[in-house]
């Protein structure tokens, strides 16, 4: 799960983290307040109006702008809240601005990063650091690796002092700012462990003339499998963020996911799932998502697995490939029935079913009278399912 | 022969009085395995499956009572982690945790914790262990399996099926099948079973199910390039994955380049493995490495 900047770095604040601070916007009229709070508040006279979306990229894309007086920042913040912001992690249609954060300025000495996240090669928690901040990470990992510094921590220890240390020596931090540094590579370690994130980073991270060392921005992912014990964490979601039909979907316990194609999939299991996709795209077609019903494959799963792909105007054609292992196909061959006959399907449907009660679920379909396509294998599921469409 | 579990495997099923532990608990009871009791905390001296196994309230008096060396957990994601702790801390050799959606800092700790126990860790968020005619020690179908010759290593669930369906419409059977969990954070790597198929005489052929996001296909291929002399057979799913995206495994998520499905791919087939485009292709492809080996 994601969460906004703003939050994320409420989260930084409440666990000792210095940041750049400031207040948040929904709508235009609370502009010119809000600036007079921030001037207040933090005691400044230049700001930061940043869009609250949760894509990265924004200040490329426009959504993050230097005020250096109040009047620019009336005039910025009312551009970017209600803008429709583009950027290489929007797609084309973009993100509509529906916050603003509106920020103290500060002036910028140095520019760093540093995050933790799991490294799943050694199942330990990894922070890595770089004097490369306030740039693409990654591009600094594939260009200057040497640049990263990694730091691995036991996850029964915990962050120890003298990583904290070493991570602020190795970065070059000096005197009263040192102290600054290791006290936030703490912070930040605790905010990771106590939120059960599965990222969070900053970036940057930034050293200010006067000799400060404060979050700049700051990013947050949650693990989703832990969301039932960080209540908290889970109330500040934001489903105007996620496509409204993957929030359907997640209301219905179907694990949806909207891709570009014209061939709708159900699937029972994950694997099987991009399995399926793949060999979609094999024969030539595109799979227009990802669907995995899951284990209980019945009347009421199929019905609402049709709805959602169906919500998507491009498919022309709907895959079903169910392996029934300890789901049984004959029921789900009775869900797939009941499901078509009601919904009055307006495109063709392939049916392969494999597995426990196979047999008896293609008796039952071809019984039925629905205008099904049944299908033996995978392969040529998916070679009938391309044709129908193209 | 056969790896991890057998005939033999003295079976304990942790959560066997909950509806998914007890259904499943009987499920292989009826496969024919050794299913010796079950734990649930504060109904030990109860019977479960109908009066045929007793219950014990802990791992520890069921290791001591009927010498259970195997344990099946199908335990609540908030408490699975304390219950694999249990079993490890109990001394059971091969804990086997079917649980999915436990938190990814839960599993990292008791991770790191198996690695100073002799306990060895399959899953969590898989099927589970499937020796055809000996052992089913998880969720698998055991009628689509049969006994035979390939090893069969995968990330998922249904498409392990599927891979194992097509070996058996092809006329090969496996020696055990192996569903090691699809999350970021599992007890038992690739490269690990790689290299216990590779030391079992009678498997002859390895097959690899791997899918997006981590590096442990490419880990396992650098393993059988320089460990493995048995043919092994790669798939890789998510070609069409978008970045960025949870394709419902937690673990199933490309967040950098070498994650794709791409990238893993061209490393595997570097290694030796034999790469599979389609998932359509997995038991042809594994029947004509065999006929290559004993030509």
């Amino acid at each position: 799960m994601k969460i906004h900047e703003y939050q994320a770095k409420e989260i930084l604040k409440e666990n000792g983290v210095p940041i750049q601070d400031g207040f948040v916007v929904e709508n235009e009229a609370d502009i010119e307040s809000t600036i007079d709070k921030v001037a207040k508040e933090f005691k400044c006279s230049q700001f930061v109006v940043k869009a609250q979306i949760h894509a990265g990229g924004r200040g490329l894309g426009g959504g993050v702008k230097f005020c250096p007086d109040k009047s620019s920042a009336i005039e910025k913040s009312k551009e970017i809240l209600g803008m429709t912001l583009k950027t290489h992690q929007t797609g084309p249609e973009g993100q509509l601005v529906r916050k603003i954060y509106i920020t103290e300025a500060l002036d910028i000495e140095k520019e760093y990063y540093v995050a933790i996240t799991l490294d799943r090669t050694q199942s330990k928690h990894v922070i890595m650091a770089s004097s490369e901040g306030g740039v693409d990470i990654e591009e600094v990992a594939a260009k200057n690796p040497e640049k990263i510094i990694k730091v691995w921590v036991d996850p029964n220890l915990g962050f120890q002092a003298n990583q904290a240390r070493q991570l602020a020596f190795r970065l070059g931090f000096e005197g009263d700012s040192f102290k600054q540094a290791v006290k936030i590579f703490k912070s930040l370690y605790k905010a990771y462990e106590v939120t059960d994130a599965s990222i969070a980073e900053i970036n940057p991270l930034v050293l200010t003339e006067q000799g400060n060392v404060i979050a700049l921005d700051a990013k947050f992912n949650f693990d989703s499998n832990a969301l039932y014990r960080q209540k908290d964490v889970a109330g500040l979601r934001d489903t105007h963020e996620e496509d409204p039909t993957e929030v359907e979907a997640d209301e219905f316990n179907l694990n949806y996911i909207k891709l570009d194609g014209n061939v709708g999939c159900m699937v029972n299991g994950a694997g099987l799932a991009m399995a399926t996709m793949d060999i979609i795209k094999l024969k030539g077609g595109e799979p227009a998502n990802f669907l995995d019903v899951g284990g209980g494959a019945n009347v009421e799963t199929v019905k609402n697995g049709f709805r959602i792909i169906l919500s998507d105007k491009n498919v022309k054609a709907v895959l079903i490939n169910i392996f029934g292992g300890i789901v049984r196909c004959d029921r789900v061959a009775n869900g797939i029935i009941q499901a078509v006959s009601e919904l009055d399907l307006s495109v063709p449907v392939v049916v392969r079913l494999a597995g426990t009660n196979a047999e008896e679920a293609k008796a039952l379909l071809e019984n039925s009278g629905v205008s099904i396509i049944p299908a033996e294998s995978l392969e040529e599921a998916a070679t009938k399912v391309v044709e129908v469409v193209t | 022969m056969s790896i991890l579990v057998n005939k033999d495997s003295k079976i304990i099923v942790q959560g066997i009085t909950g509806s998914e532990g007890s259904f499943h608990a009987e499920q292989c009871l009826a496969y024919g395995n050794n299913v010796v009791g079950g734990v649930t905390p504060g109904k030990g001296g109860q019977k479960a499956l109908d009066g045929k196994v007793p219950v014990f309230n802990t791992c520890f008096e069921a290791r001591q009572q009927v010498a259970a060396n195997v344990s099946l957990i199908f335990v609540p994601p908030a408490f699975a982690a304390d219950a694999i702790l249990e079993a490890a801390d109990a001394g059971i050799e091969l804990v086997v945790c079917i649980t999915e959606g436990i938190p990814v800092a839960d599993m990292a700790k008791v991770y790191t914790y198996l690695q100073s126990t002799n306990t060895r860790l399959i899953g969590p968020n898989c099927p589970g262990l499937l020796t055809p005619d000996e052992a089913k020690v998880g969720i698998m179908p055991g009628f689509i399996a049969k006994k035979g010759s390939v090893g069969v290593i995968s990330k998922s669930g249904t498409l392990t099926y599927e891979a194992v369906h097509q070996l058996c419409q092809v006329g090969l059977g496996q020696t055990t099948c192996v569903g090691i969990g699809g999350d970021p954070v599992i007890g038992t790597k690739m490269a690990d079973l790689l290299a216990l198929f590779e030391n079992d005489p009678e498997t002859e052929a390895i097959v690899m199910i791997g899918e997006i996001g981590g590096s442990m296909e490419i880990e396992a291929a650098h393993f059988v390039k320089n460990n493995v002399t048995k043919p092994v057979i790669g798939f890789i799913a998510g070609q069409t994955a978008p970045p960025g995206r949870r394709m419902g495994h937690a673990g199933a998520i490309v967040s950098g380049a070498d994650e794709s499905a791409d990238a893993k791919k061209a490393i595997m087939a570097e290694c030796g493995i034999v790469v599979v485009d389609s998932p359509a292709d997995i038991g042809a492809t594994v029947k004509k490495s065999l006929a290559k080996v004993t030509v």
